[in-house]
C-alpha cells in the first residue's frame, strides 16, 4: 500500500450533490475515512448509498461537492479519471464479472492493460491472489462456471490485483445465497486485518458490527447519524435511525 | 424454421438440421417410437414430392419446359464455366466481408460514442447508415462502377472489379453496423462499469470487454448479411465484371437456353445451404446455452 501524503485523509467528502433528472439522491454528503479505516453505510434501499460509492469511483458525475482521496481531488476539472480508478477499487453487487474470459483473465486484464504489467508477471500476481482466497485451481474455468460465493470473491481479487488504496464494496453479499454469504465476509475480514481501507455498504447488520470503525446511518440523501458500531446498534440517536433498525431486527437480519 | 421437431423435418432427413434445436424434442422419444416416426417422415415424404414429381413431368407442356431450363446437355457443357466465373463472385465477396466487418464495426463505435464533442461524427455516422440502408445496392455498383472510372481521375483506379468492391462494402456496412451496434447495447452497462472502474480507457472498455462480447451475440445475424452479400454479388454483372451471373447469361445467349442459369442457381445453393445451417446451429445453441446460464 502507498503511503499517504503527510497523513492525509484516505477519503474526504465534502458537500456531495447528486441527482438524477429531478431526484436529488445525495443532498450533501460529508464523509472522512481515515487511513485503514473501515466505515460501513447502512440504510434502506434508495437511500442513496450505492449513488454514493459509484460518485467516489467517478462511475456517476457529481453535481457538486468534492471528493478527496490521500489529498489529491479527485472532481478536479480535468483530472485524468483512469488514473484515480486505478487507485480505488469497487465490487458491485451483481459481481459483473467479464463472462468471457476465464477467471485468470478477468484478474489479469487491467494490471496488464492499465498497469503495463507483462502477462507473466499479471498472472503470477494474479495466481497468487487467487491462492489466498483458495480458487487458484479454478483459474482456467468462466465466471458461470463458478458459484455466486466464488465469483464475488473473484470479483474482489480482480480489485485487489490493481492494488487500490481504497476498496469500496457496494451490497456484495445481497445477491449471495445465505450459505455462500460468509465465504465472501470472511474474505473482507481478512483484508480489514490486514488494514485495507473499506467503504462498505451492506445490510448485514452483525457483519457492519463487527467489522466496522464507524458506521453511518443514510436516510433520504443524507447522513443522518455516524457512530461507533456498538452504539450505533444499541443507543441509535436519531428516531429514525432506531427505526429503520427495529425493521431490519424484525426482518431477522440483526 | 416452423416445422421444429415435426415429423415432415427434412433438415433431420438429410441429416443436415445437426444437433439444433429440433432434436431436442426428439431425445425424449422411447427408440422404438423414433425410428417409426423416422419411417412415417420417409415414406410420407417420399410420396409427397414423388408425387408432385408425377404431377408436373406428366404435363402437356413439360417437355417444353425441360429443353428450355433441364437440358442435361447444355447443363454439363455450362456447370464447369459457371463454377470457374464464380471465383470472381467469391474473391468479391470474400474481399468486401473483410472490410465490411471492419468498417461495419468502425460506424457502430462511433455511432455509440458520449458526448456533445462527438456529435458530428455521430451524426455523419448515422447519415452513413440512413443513406446507405436507403438507397439500392444496384445503383450504389453501377453510380461508382460506371461513374468514377469514366471520370478518369488521376490516381484514382479505374478497375470495376475494385469499385464493385467498393460499392458492396458501401452497402453492406450499414446494415452490419447496426448489427454490430445492437449487439453493443445488448451488452450490460455493469460490463461496462466493472471495466472501467479498474481503470480502462473507454477505448479499452469497448476493445477488451464489450466489443468481444456483443460480436459473440451478434454472429448469426452477421452471417446472414454475409449469405445476401454472397448473392449480391451477381449484382456486378451489370458492370461487365464476367461473375457467375455475367458467364451463365453469356452462354445462355448463345445457346438460346435458360438450363445454364439452372446451374448458377445450384451453384449458389450448395455454397449457401450449408452457411445457412451453420447460422441455425449457431442460433441453437447460443439458446441452449443462454438457457443454462439462467
Amino acid at each position: 500500500m502507498t503511503a499517504s501524503p503527510g497523513g492525509a485523509a484516505a477519503l474526504r467528502i465534502e458537500g456531495l450533490h447528486k441527482s438524477f433528472g429531478d431526484l436529488e439522491v445525495l443532498k450533501g454528503i460529508d464523509l472522512e475515512l481515515a487511513q485503514h479505516e473501515v466505515v460501513c453505510l447502512i440504510g434502506s434501499s434508495g437511500s442513496g448509498k450505492s449513488t454514493l460509492l459509484r460518485c467516489v469511483n467517478l462511475l456517476e458525475p457529481i453535481d457538486a461537492g468534492r471528493i478527496v482521496v490521500e489529498g489529491d481531488e479527485i472532481t478536479a476539472k480535468g483530472i485524468d479519471v483512469n488514473r484515480i480508478r486505478r487507485r480505488i477499487g469497487i465490487v458491485f453487487q451483481a459481481y459483473n464479472l467479464f463472462p468471457h474470459m476465464s477467471v485468470l483473465d478477468n484478474v489479469c486484464l487491467a494490471p496488464r492493460k492499465v498497469l503495463g504489467l507483462s502477462r507473466a508477471d499479471a498472472e503470477t500476481r494474479a495466481i497468487e491472489l487467487l491462492d489466498r482466497i483458495g480458487l487458484a485451481d479454478k483459474r482456467r474455468e468462466y465466471p458461470d462456471r463458478l458459484s455466486g460465493g466464488q465469483q464475488q470473491r473473484v470479483a474482489i481479487v480482480r480489485a485487489l490485483a490493481m492494488q487500490p488504496d481504497l476498496l469500496l464494496l457496494d451490497e456484495i453479499t445481497s445477491a449471495l445465497d445465505p450459505e455462500l454469504v460468509a465465504e465472501v465476509l470472511n474474505l473482507i475480514r481478512e483484508l480489514a486485518g490486514n488494514g485495507m481501507t473499506m467503504l462498505i455498504a451492506t445490510h448485514e447488520m452483525s457483519f457492519a458490527r463487527e467489522i466496522a470503525n464507524r458506521v453511518c446511518f443514510l436516510d433520504g440523501g443524507r447522513i443522518l447519524e455516524t457512530a461507533p458500531p456498538a452504539e450505533m446498534f444499541s443507543a441509535p440517536r436519531e428516531e429514525r435511525t432506531r427505526q429503520f433498525l427495529d425493521r431490519v431486527i424484525a426482518a431477522g437480519r440483526l | 424454421m416452423s416445422m421444429t421437431g415435426g415429423p415432415l423435418d427434412t433438415g433431420d432427413l438429410i441429416g443436415l438440421a445437426g444437433r439444433g434445436g429440433p432434436r431436442r424434442s426428439r431425445r425424449r422419444l422411447p427408440p422404438g417410437e423414433a425410428v417409426r416416426s423416422s419411417l412415417i417422415a420417409l415414406v410420407s415424404t417420399v410420396l409427397v414430392l414423388g408425387g408432385l414429381a408425377i404431377v408436373i413431368t406428366s404435363q402437356p407442356n413439360w417437355p417444353q419446359v425441360q429443353r428450355a431450363f433441364f437440358d442435361g446437355q447444355i447443363f454439363a457443357y455450362s456447370l464447369p464455366l459457371v463454377i470457374e466465373a464464380f471465383g470472381t463472385n467469391i474473391a468479391l465477396f470474400l474481399l468486401a466481408e473483410v472490410l465490411i466487418l471492419v468498417v461495419g464495426l468502425a460506424i457502430a463505435v462511433v455511432r455509440g460514442l458520449p458526448g456533445p464533442v462527438f456529435f458530428p461524427l455521430r451524426l455523419m455516422a448515422t447519415i452513413y447508415v440512413d443513406f446507405f440502408r436507403a438507397v439500392p445496392g444496384l445503383l450504389i455498383i453501377a453510380l461508382l462502377g460506371f461513374g468514377i472510372p469514366a471520370l478518369d481521375l488521376p490516381g484514382v483506379p479505374n478497375d470495376q472489379f475494385f469499385w464493385a468492391v467498393i460499392a458492396l462494402t458501401l452497402v453492406y456496412s450499414a446494415y452490419v453496423s447496426e448489427v454490430y451496434r445492437a449487439g453493443i447495447e445488448s451488452i450490460h452497462w455493469s460490463q461496462e462499469a466493472a471495466a472501467r472502474s479498474l481503470g480502462l480507457s473507454r477505448f479499452q472498455s469497448l476493445r477488451y470487454v464489450i466489443v468481444p462480447q456483443a460480436v459473440r451475440r451478434v454472429i448469426p445475424p452477421l452471417l446472414n448479411d454475409f449469405i445476401g452479400l454472397q448473392k449480391d454479388t451477381v449484382l456486378v454483372s451489370t458492370l461487365g465484371v464476367v461473375e457467375i451471373f455475367r458467364e451463365s447469361s453469356i452462354i445462355k445467349a448463345a445457346r438460346f437456353n435458360f438450363t445454364p442459369y439452372i446451374a448458377v442457381a445450384l451453384v449458389f445453393v450448395v455454397v449457401t445451404i450449408p452457411l445457412a445451417r451453420f447460422v441455425d446451429w449457431l442460433v441453437a445453441r447460443d439458446r441452449a446455452g443462454q438457457a443454462s446460464n439462467r
